[in-house]
């Protein structure tokens, strides 16, 4: 709960930054809520997510990501599907993971693009309906997204 | 260019029945994210794999959707629970609606 009122306070001075500096029409914190809750709808809360990216990323072309749900993953209770956005990147979404109890473990690894320096939220549901949020700010010295 | 398209797999050949293996994919695939510009200055076109499905023994385990923040050569590792000897099948898909498989199968000791 905490997270999303302070989301919503940085949002707003971004908002007023952006206005400032005119960004491109590229994705802000505001635009990454918006796609996170076009995906799973309702109120996450901390917790259950493990998130790891390097702090400072060299090279913004491929940025490794690992993410791990707590989940026993059995038919009672599993990881429906998994979220990640950036909030930086000229679109927000990342990648989504649908999981099955097949699945055994709720952890992925893949290699994200990132423009600049931003952070990166993953969004757990599960399959009870309640979400999980967890975030986590790269640098990034070289941004990978061509131009 | 989709005659160098080739997936690459990691997966281990035996597992004890009830075991969570670790599964390792990568496609080779330029992921082109609709933002670069090309050498004569027009934006490339989007051309990404934006889908991966999972299956063991014809039964989903696991779907992803790709999006253009995915770096190039999509790398994807994550894990299967392995109860009976089968075979996992993986299926890529990229915006032309051209598809890739490969196979793996697993024998349970």
């Amino acid at each position: 709960m905490t997270e999303i009122a302070s989301l919503t306070r940085r949002s707003a001075l971004l908002a007023i930054a952006g206005a400032i500096v005119a960004r491109n029409a590229w994705a802000t914190p505001d635009a990454t809520r918006d796609w996170l809750a076009s995906q799973a709808k309702g109120t996450s809360k901390e917790g259950k997510i493990t998130l790891k990216a390097p702090e400072i990323a060299e090279n913004g072309n491929a940025v490794p990501v690992t993410v791990s749900v707590e989940s026993a993953m059995t038919e009672q209770s599993y990881v429906k599907a998994l979220y990640v956005a950036a909030d930086g990147n000229p679109n927000p979404g990342v990648i989504t993971f649908e999981f099955t109890p097949a699945s055994g473990k709720a952890e992925v690894q893949f290699r994200t693009r990132l423009a600049q320096t931003q952070k990166l939220v993953a969004v757990a549901e599960m399959n009870d309906g309640s979400l999980y949020m967890a975030s986590r700010e790269v640098k990034v010295t070289i941004g990978g997204c061509g131009g | 260019m989709s005659d160098d398209i080739k997936p690459r797999l990691r997966v281990p050949a035996t597992a004890k029945k009830g075991e969570v293996v670790e599964v390792k994919t990568l496609i080779t695939h330029p992921m082109e994210n609709g933002q670069r510009k090309g050498p004569d200055g027009k934006i490339v076109p989007r051309l990404i794999v934006n889908s991966l499905k999972v299956t063991y023994n014809d039964k989903p385990v696991l779907n992803v959707k790709l999006e253009p923040a995915i770096a190039a050569n999509p790398f994807l590792s994550f894990f299967v629970r392995v109860e009976e000897s089968g075979t996992l099948k993986f299926t890529w898909t990229d915006d032309e609606n051209q598809s890739w498989t490969a196979e793996s199968k697993i024998e349970v000791a």
